[in-house]
C-alpha cells in the first residue's frame, strides 16, 4: 500500500460516508423517541430536489441549504402529523414519503427545469468547496515524512469541505444532547416508556415533534450535501438507496450515536474499496466481486440483526403509537 | 379527536376507499395544475389510454396482473400482523428462478410440463427469500421490516452478479441472459384468442392473468374460509390469543411470510415467461412497491386488491399515454400519485375516517329529526 492509495481510500470513505452519518443520526434521533422512520431516503430525496432548484435559481447556498431543511423538516412534521398526532401506521407512512419523494421530485424537475428530471447544475460558487485547498501542498514540502502528510492528512482528512466537519462535529453534538441533556434524557425515555414520561408531567407529542425536527434539520443536510458536495445537480433517484443503507448502520450502531458514527465509516469504506477492487485478485482469495462487497452492508446488518455478532436492542416503544388516557 | 362514533361497516368497506382515493387525487390534480397542466385533459388521456383501445386495455391488464401479485404477497402477511416490504426483492428472485428453470429445463421438456416447473421455481424462490426474514422474526426477534427491506439490496445485487457473471449471454453487449426455448413461452392472450378464432391485437398481456385470479381466489379461500387461514388471521389480530388457543404464532409468521413470498414470486411468470423470454435486469421495476399501495388501497382483501391493480394498471397504462399525449408530462406522476394513495388511505386512515365518521352520523341524525319534526335532543356525539 502506498500514501496516495490510502489517502484517496480516506478521502473518500469520509465523503461517502458524510450523508451516511447525517442520515443515520436523523433516523436516532426519531427513533429513540419512539417513531419508526424508514422515510430516510425520501426526505433525503426530497431535501437534495430543494437544493439543487434552490442553489440554480437562486445562486445562494445558504438559501439551498435552508430550502432543503425546511422541505425535510416538513416531510418529518407530516410524518408526525399522520404517526404522532394520529395513530397512523409509522411503516406505511414512511413508505408513502419515500414513494412520493421518488415521483414528486421527478414531477416538479421536469415541469420547472425540462431537463427529463434533472436539475441544471449549481454553479461553482454555491457549491461547497474544500476548507483547506493548500494543506495538502503545504504537508508536501515538510522534510522526510511530506509525502505521508501530504497524501494522508492533507488529501484525506483535510482536503474536505465544511459540511464534512460539521457531520462529524454533529456526532459529538447528538451525543451530548442524547446523553448529557434533560432533553436527551426524556427524549430517549419516550422511546421507551412514553407512559413514564406523560405520568411526570412532559408531553409526549412535543418530544416526539422536536425529535422529528431534529431528524428533519439532519435529512435535509444530508440531502443538501449530496448537491452542494458531490453532483452539483439532482437526478431522478439520486440518493440511490443512500437512506436505507442509512438505516442500516443506526441499527448496526445499535441506535447510538458514535458506533452509527462507525458503521458509516466502514460502509463508506466499503464503498471505498468496491470501487477499487473492480478486476483485481486478492492473494488467496482471488477476484473479488464487485457486487459481493456492495451487498456486504446489508449482509452484514442482516447478520446483527439475526443476533450473531452481539445482541440488538431497539428502543422499547419503537413503532407504538402513543394514546394519552383519559 | 374528541368523537369515537365507529364507522358504519359499509362505510368502511366501500365509502372510505373512495373517500381515500377521492383525496389523493386531488391532490395530484392540484399538482398537476401547479405545473401548469390541466387535471381535466390528463384525466380524459388517461381513461381513453387505458381503456379506450383493445390495446390499451390489454397493457392495463398486463400491469394488472403484477399489481395483483405483489398485493395479495403484501395482504397475506398483512393477515398474519406482518408488514412485507420486500414483495419487489422477493419478486426479483421468483423471476430468477423462473429464468433458471427454463434455462436449465428449456430445450429438454414440452411447454406442457415445462410452464408449471417454471410456476413451481419461481414460487420457490421468493418463498425462499422471504421465509429467511419470517424465520429470523420468528425466532431471532429480527423486525421482518428491516429485513425485508435489505433483503431487496440482497437480491438486487445478486440478480447484478449473476447477469453480469454466470448467466451472461456469451458475445451478447447487454446484461441479460440467453433467450429462453420456445417451451418456456407463456402464451399471450392475443395468442390463445387466435386459437379460439378471436382476433386480438398483440401485447404483453399473458395468460399469467388467469394465474393472478386464480391466486387471489385461493387466497380468499385460504385466508377466510380454512383453519389455516384462521390460524394465520388469528397471530395478526392477537398473538397472544392465538398462542393461548393453542397456536404456535412463530409458525405462522413462517407460514404467512413464505406463502407472501411465494405469490410475489409469481411475477416472474407475467415478466419473465410470459414477456421478456430471458433474464435481464429491472424486470420488476417497482411493482413490489406498488404491492403496498394496491393492499392498502384493497383493505388486504383480494377483492379490493383485484379492483385496486385494475386501477393501478390502468394509472400505469394511462400514464403512459399521457407521457407522449402531453409534453412534460411523465410517468413520475404516477408514482407520485401511488405516493399519495398510501399517504392518504394507508398512514392517515385515522385521521380521515373521523371525519367521515362524523359525518354519516350528522347525516343521519338530520334524516331521523326531519319526519318528526324535532331537533335530535339527546346529546348525540358531535364533531
Amino acid at each position: 500500500m502506498d500514501e496516495a492509495l490510502i489517502g484517496a481510500l480516506t478521502a473518500s470513505t469520509l465523503r461517502v460516508a458524510t450523508p451516511l452519518i447525517l442520515c443515520a443520526l436523523a433516523g436516532l434521533l426519531a427513533e429513540r423517541s419512539g417513531v419508526v422512520d424508514i422515510g430516510l431516503e425520501g426526505k433525503m430525496l426530497f431535501a437534495a430536489f430543494a437544493a439543487a432548484a434552490g442553489g440554480a435559481v437562486l445562486g445562494s447556498t445558504t438559501a439551498a441549504l435552508l430550502l432543503a431543511i425546511i422541505v425535510a423538516v416538513t416531510l418529518s412534521w407530516l410524518h408526525g402529523y399522520a404517526c404522532v398526532s394520529h395513530r397512523g401506521d409509522q411503516v406505511v407512512s414512511g413508505m408513502a414519503i419515500n414513494i412520493m419523494a421518488a415521483g414528486l421530485t421527478v414531477v416538479l424537475a421536469i415541469a420547472w427545469f425540462h431537463q427529463g428530471g434533472q436539475t441544471p447544475p449549481v454553479s461553482d460558487a454555491v457549491r461547497l468547496r474544500p476548507l483547506w485547498p493548500g494543506a495538502a501542498a503545504a504537508l508536501q514540502g515538510m522534510p522526510a515524512i511530506g509525502p505521508w502528510l501530504g497524501a494522508i492528512v492533507g488529501d484525506g482528512l483535510l482536503g474536505h469541505n465544511v459540511l464534512v466537519y460539521a457531520t462529524l462535529l454533529l456526532v459529538v453534538g447528538v451525543w451530548w444532547l442524547l446523553y448529557r441533556t434533560r432533553f436527551g434524557l426524556r427524549l430517549r425515555s419516550v422511546g421507551e416508556n412514553p407512559h413514564m414520561v406523560d405520568a411526570a408531567g412532559v408531553s409526549v407529542l412535543k418530544l416526539r415533534y422536536a425529535a422529528l425536527t431534529l431528524n428533519g434539520v439532519l435529512c435535509g443536510l444530508a440531502g443538501s450535501y449530496l448537491v452542494l458536495a458531490q453532483n452539483a445537480s439532482f437526478a431522478p433517484n439520486m440518493t440511490a438507496g443512500r437512506g436505507y443503507m442509512a438505516l442500516a448502520a443506526m441499527i448496526f450502531g445499535h441506535w447510538r450515536p458514535v458506533r452509527a458514527l462507525w458503521a458509516c465509516l466502514l460502509f463508506g469504506f466499503l464503498d471505498a474499496v468496491a470501487i477499487r477492487l473492480q478486476g483485481v485478485a486478492l492473494p488467496g482469495i482471488g477476484e473479488v466481486p464487485v457486487q459481493a462487497v456492495q451487498a456486504l452492508p446489508y449482509l452484514l446488518t442482516v447478520i446483527l440483526l439475526a443476533g450473531f455478532i452481539g445482541r440488538t436492542v431497539a428502543p422499547a416503544a419503537l413503532g407504538r403509537p402513543y394514546l394519552k388516557e383519559r | 379527536m374528541s368523537s369515537t362514533t365507529p364507522l358504519p361497516r359499509w362505510a368502511d368497506l366501500l365509502l372510505m376507499p373512495i373517500v381515500n382515493l377521492a383525496i389523493a387525487l386531488l391532490a395530484a390534480a392540484l399538482v398537476v395544475a401547479l405545473v401548469g397542466q390541466s387535471p381535466g385533459e390528463v384525466l380524459k388521456v388517461l381513461v381513453h389510454g387505458a381503456f379506450g383501445t383493445p390495446r390499451g386495455l390489454s397493457y392495463t391488464l398486463y400491469y394488472t396482473t403484477s399489481f395483483i401479485f405483489t398485493g395479495l404477497a403484501v395482504a397475506v402477511a398483512f393477515h398474519a400482523g406482518l408488514f412485507n416490504i420486500g414483495a419487489e426483492g422477493q419478486a426479483i428472485l421468483g423471476g430468477l428462478g423462473t429464468g433458471l428453470v427454463a434455462l436449465w429445463l428449456g430445450p429438454h421438456l414440452p411447454a406442457l410440463v415445462l410452464l408449471p416447473l417454471m410456476l413451481i421455481g419461481g414460487a420457490l424462490f421468493g418463498m425462499a427469500w422471504a421465509a429467511v426474514p419470517g424465520y429470523l422474526q420468528a425466532y431471532r426477534g429480527s423486525h421482518v421490516v428491516i429485513t425485508t427491506i435489505m433483503f431487496n439490496f440482497l437480491a438486487s445485487t445478486l440478480l447484478v452478479y449473476l447477469l453480469v457473471n454466470p448467466l451472461k449471454a456469451p458475445g451478447g453487449m447487454s446484461v441479460e441472459s440467453v433467450p429462453f426455448a420456445p417451451s418456456a413461452h407463456l402464451p399471450g392472450v392475443h395468442e390463445a384468442l387466435a386459437w379460439l378464432g378471436i382476433e386480438w391485437p398483440s401485447s404483453p398481456l399473458n395468460l399469467s392473468l388467469v394465474l393472478a385470479l386464480l391466486a387471489a381466489l385461493g387466497v380468499y379461500l385460504l385466508l377466510w374460509r380454512s383453519r389455516a387461514g384462521y390460524r394465520l388471521r388469528a397471530v395478526g389480530s392477537s398473538e397472544g390469543a392465538a398462542a393461548y388457543a393453542g397456536i404456535r404464532p412463530q409458525h405462522q409468521v413462517v407460514l404467512a411470510m413464505s406463502l407472501s413470498g411465494a405469490l410475489a414470486g409469481m411475477v416472474g411468470m407475467n415478466e419473465i415467461a410470459g414477456v421478456n423470454g430471458k433474464l435481464l435486469l429491472d424486470f420488476v421495476a417497482g411493482a413490489g412497491f406498488t404491492g403496498i399501495a394496491v393492499a392498502v388501497m384493497g383493505r388486504n382483501h383480494p377483492v379490493g386488491i383485484v379492483l385496486a391493480s385494475l386501477l393501478f394498471g390502468a394509472l400505469f397504462q394511462g400514464g403512459a399515454e399521457v407521457s407522449f399525449e402531453v409534453s412534460g408530462f411523465s410517468r413520475d406522476m404516477v408514482v407520485m400519485l401511488q405516493g399519495f394513495i398510501v399517504l392518504f388511505s394507508g398512514a392517515m386512515a385515522y385521521v380521515i375516517s373521523p371525519w367521515v365518521a362524523s359525518g354519516i352520523a350528522w347525516c343521519t341524525r338530520r334524516l331521523r329529526s326531519v319526519p318528526s319534526g324535532a331537533m335530535s335532543a339527546s346529546g348525540a356525539p358531535h364533531g
